[in-house]
């Protein structure tokens, strides 16, 4: 694989129209219409082709004229069905994009004769081809796409940056937009204009499936990683950089594998684009699955932690010397202490000998004077808890356990001291309650986590 | 340039007497209406566009067949091969939707949006491969795209025909449980239907139509035949077994049409075709549907303005009247006096057109004295009067309302109840007058809360007035 100054042209088309569409796809995902951008994509069909049989010219300013009337079309025409006939707003846009899309498609077939337009390269796209249409800029050769995507790239991101507070505005909350006077429909309209146009800016080299995908994949996985427009923004043109290299890179290296040349550039933008979205599927804060699952294990090793303090205790009370780290991470033990599984417990026991709460002796593992203030206030708990469930709760002696095993988590001094008041010295199975170990200021209250 | 099939070669097709172009027509129509009825389901569920994502999603999936089938040693051409690698890329896309929904909790237009744009652009790149592949005939597989009905073999359409059946069954077995699933899922779900499984199944037909309509149609366009058709019956009726009827005609006869058109007009893309037909019933639905057709929102909108300015007639006959007779005059001094039309188009601040407007219809109805038609002197009937202490009671009855519960100003309370009165059922009338402790005689009749206009009142002030109450958007 080499890379020459064409493979130069194609990603810098490729990105410039990428960014074009994350940065003001970002909006239509906020706005949860992220499907207004596959519908305008479709429905510009009929806009380009009614500009050529009109006006006869390829002129790129026509065709985006054409396009941008179809785009405010549909928008118009979705939202007149949606109010007229109380019809869902994505039933309604289905059957504008369509209906446009299948006039479109018999307007072109119908004139092929005046009508040069490839439906062909209107869905995949030929920015494989951009670089070998160029023209001279101040001596240098540019790509001509180049000419029409950097305006158009400049005009959306000098609407965004003039519209930055209306947009931010209108699109986390409409209603309150309106309600303090601002022009909500006028804003919506405009930015369908630059949808339309962007996407026809686009669609001439990348094709439309990429537009679809650059318009709502950046947006998306923005969204996932921050709260705040302007890095949103910013970060979904990280993504279209990503998507725009990292595509055309594939296109020519991987098919390489398989001992064929190369394939769609468009394709494998829309391909690393779904890459980028498994990532963040994957790697999102807070809803990625492995924040999910580090959530998961924290909140198990943190209560295998207080188990085990507890159980150690209980040892203490029957008389043992200690228990064996075996007897602690065992299948039982896990099971009996709820849904922390060995691993958990494992990892538990490492923190506690740690933090010292837990010393190795030689009859076992020992509680610290430390780790047995701490398991004497969850004792306490527990049992404060099944002396109330059983008085107040109208709870079973049998199943008090589970109960406050559960609670004796989540239970601060405050709300101890409130169970006290009720409670006499035992438990409803007859064992003693623990005295409020004296206050210790260094030591963290194991509720509070 | 094209030329006109001949009447002939119309009634060739209508009749159905050529073989293929029977088998395909028909087969077409059954898609329709099978398209008609599932998308009556995902429509009320307010999932509609999910078909959008797994029609895109087909793609993939048949160029997946399609390598696997010539791996294998094929030549990648066999039809239900195809069929089933785009049905596995169609519910590999419901699952993907379904994933991206509960574990990043996209909104379902952002996950369907990801998914169309990704699997379709797989689909391309696939296609990018296969095109420099030596073996397998890969041409054709792109006609998923667009559709090609008219090339369409009979022994497809015959496949076509005989799944549409198999779905059109498999909806109306299902028929309960699906409907329980789209108006009220979480009841459904306290009965103890598997709401889950009925969304998945749901979804599968869904799939399942946009398999088999994709060499119909194409990819791009089936989409139209799950949406449009159920769009279009619901301007009809509310009632989902005759909506669901109705889908099914809509479908069925956009494709029997679309179909017939393209096999007679040559250069017609026959998907195309099939859409914009579905659509010109769409059209004719929204225009005249009997549900919520523009056509009949408007007669009805007129039909309530007419009723209101009869009604503001009464009121401003009754006002003239008080002014004459003192306050609550009763129904026979009302009906005794005669009140002059110019005092009338002066109290509203009507033109001429107005006015003679509104007595029209009030003379239909039969508030006004027959004899006083043409006079200018104007009279009301026994039931006219009746009518205006109904009107003005009412009127007066929320202008007091609003004094008292809604701090509106006297002066400006007679606006507010112009807007609302005519919508008072006899229900609230009741609830207003128990609030306000009014006495239950029904010709009582209060004294306004507020100065009445004064028939001295310049004409030109009120007129004014009138106008800028008119051009204020309400």
């Amino acid at each position: 694989m080499t890379w020459t100054s064409l493979d130069t042209g194609i990603v810098a088309v490729a990105s410039v129209s990428a960014m074009a569409c994350a940065l003001i796809g970002s909006f239509l995902v906020l706005r949860r219409m992220s499907m207004m951008g596959d519908a305008i994509s479709h429905a510009v069909l009929p806009g380009i082709a009614a500009a050529f049989l009109v006006t006869l010219s390829r002129d790129t300013a026509v065709i985006l004229a054409g396009a941008a009337l179809a785009g405010v079309l549909t928008a118009a025409f979705t939202q007149l069905i949606h109010q007229a006939g109380n019809v869902d707003r994505g039933a309604a846009m289905g059957v504008v994009f369509t209906t446009m899309f299948a006039v479109g498609l018999i307007l072109i077939v119908r004139s092929a004769d005046s009508v040069h337009i490839d439906v062909h390269t209107v869905f995949y796209g030929a920015v494989e081809l951009a670089p070998l249409n160029d023209v001279a800029v101040a001596g240098i050769r540019l790509p001509r796409a180049l000419l029409i995507l950097g305006p158009v790239f400049a005009a959306d991101v000098a609407f965004v940056l003039l519209l930055y507070k209306e947009l931010n505005l209108t699109s986390f909350d409409g209603e309150f937009a309106r309600a303090i006077g601002f022009n909500a429909r006028l804003i919506h309209y405009a930015l369908m204009v630059m949808v339309a146009v962007t996407i026809v800016a686009a669609f001439e080299s990348v094709g439309s499936i990429l537009v679809i995908a650059m318009l709502i994949v950046p947006g998306v996985v923005a969204g996932l990683f921050t709260r705040r427009l302007w890095s949103l923004l910013l970060f979904g043109q990280a993504v279209a950089l990503v998507c725009a290299a990292g595509g055309h890179l594939s296109a020519i290296s991987v098919p390489r594998w398989l001992g064929l040349s190369d394939t769609s550039t468009a394709g494998m933008m829309a391909v690393v684009a779904g890459v980028v979205v498994g990532v963040a599927l994957v790697a999102a804060p807070e809803r990625g699955l492995a924040a999910r699952v580090l959530h998961r294990i924290r909140v198990a090793v943190g209560v295998g932690r207080e188990d085990l303090l507890v159980e150690l205790l209980r040892g203490e009370e029957r008389g043992s010397p200690g228990a064996s780290g075996r007897e602690l991470v065992s299948e039982e033990t896990s099971r009996i202490a709820g849904r922390s599984t060995r691993f958990d417990r494992t990892v538990a026991l490492l923190a506690e000998r740690m933090r010292g709460r837990v010393r190795r002796g030689a009859d076992g593992y020992r509680l610290t004077a430390a780790g047995r203030r701490l398991a004497t206030e969850l004792l306490r708990s527990h049992r404060l808890w099944e002396s109330y469930l059983f008085a107040e709760g109208d709870t079973a002696v049998g199943e008090v356990h589970f109960a406050a095993h559960q609670l004796e988590h989540v239970t601060s001094a405050g709300m101890r001291a409130d169970l006290a008041r009720g409670a006499g010295a035992t438990d409803p199975h007859g064992r003693p309650i623990p005295e409020a170990p004296p206050a210790d200021l260094g030591a963290r209250p194991p509720a509070d986590r | 340039m094209s030329y006109l099939p001949s009447w002939e070669q119309v009634l060739r097709v209508l009749l159905l007497s050529d073989f293929n172009t029977r088998v395909v027509v028909v087969g077409v129509a059954l898609l329709g209406m099978a398209a008609g009825i599932v998308g009556t389901f995902t429509l009320l569920r307010k999932r509609a566009l999910v078909s959008d994502a797994v029609s895109h999603a087909t793609l993939p999936g048949i160029a997946a067949a399609w390598l696997v089938m010539v791996a294998l040693g094929g030549t990648g051409k066999w039809f239900p091969g195809l069929l089933l690698g785009a049905a596995a890329g169609g519910l590999i896309a419901v699952g993907a939707v379904l994933t991206l929904r509960s574990v990043l909790r996209l909104h379902e237009d952002a996950a369907l949006g990801v998914v169309l744009s990704v699997s379709f652009g797989i689909g391309i790149a696939l296609l990018g491969l296969i095109q420099q592949m030596r073996r397998g005939s890969a041409a054709g597989l792109d006609s998923f795209i667009y559709g090609k009905t008219a090339s369409m073999l009979s022994a497809d359409a015959l496949l076509i025909a005989v799944i549409s059946l198999i779905l059109v069954a498999a909806a109306v077995l299902l028929f309960k449980e699906l409907s329980l699933l789209c108006f009220d899922a979480p009841y459904a779900a306290t009965q103890g239907f598997p709401v889950a499984l009925l969304d998945a199944l749901m979804l599968a037909l869904v799939v399942a139509v946009t398999v088999i309509g994709l060499q119909a149609v194409g990819l791009i366009l089936i989409v139209a035949l799950l949406i449009t058709p159920a769009a279009a019956a619901r301007f009809w009726t509310h009632d989902l077994r005759a909506m669901t009827v109705l889908a099914a005609l809509i479908g069925a006869a956009g494709g029997f049409i679309g179909a017939g058109l393209s096999a007679l007009v040559p250069r017609l893309p026959a998907g195309a075709v099939i859409v914009v037909t579905t659509s010109a019933g769409f059209v004719i639905s929204v225009l005249f549907g009997t549900r919520r057709g523009l056509l009949r929102v408007l007669v009805e909108r007129h039909r309530g303005d007419r009723r209101i300015r009869r009604e503001h007639l009464l009121r401003a006959l009754f006002e003239q009247l008080e002014g004459q007779l003192g306050a609550m005059p009763g129904v026979r001094e009302l009906a005794a006096t005669p009140v002059r039309r110019e005092q009338l188009a002066r109290r509203r601040g009507w033109s001429r057109a107005e006015l003679a407007s509104a007595l029209r219809g009030a003379r239909r109805q039969g508030w006004l004295r027959p004899e006083s038609a043409a006079r200018q002197d104007l009279r009301l009937s026994a039931a006219g009067a009746e009518q205006a202490l109904q009107v003005v009671r009412n009127h007066r009855l929320w202008e007091l309302y609003l004094i008292r519960y809604a701090d509106v100003a006297t002066s400006r309370v007679d606006r507010g109840a112009d807007r609302i009165e005519h919508v008072l059922g006899p229900e609230l009338v009741a609830e207003l007058e128990e609030q306000l402790d009014r006495q239950r005689d029904r010709a009582a009749v209060a004294a306004s809360p507020h100065e009445l206009a004064s028939t001295a009142l310049p004409l030109a002030a009120v007129t004014a007035g009138a106008r800028a109450r008119r051009a204020r958007p309400s």
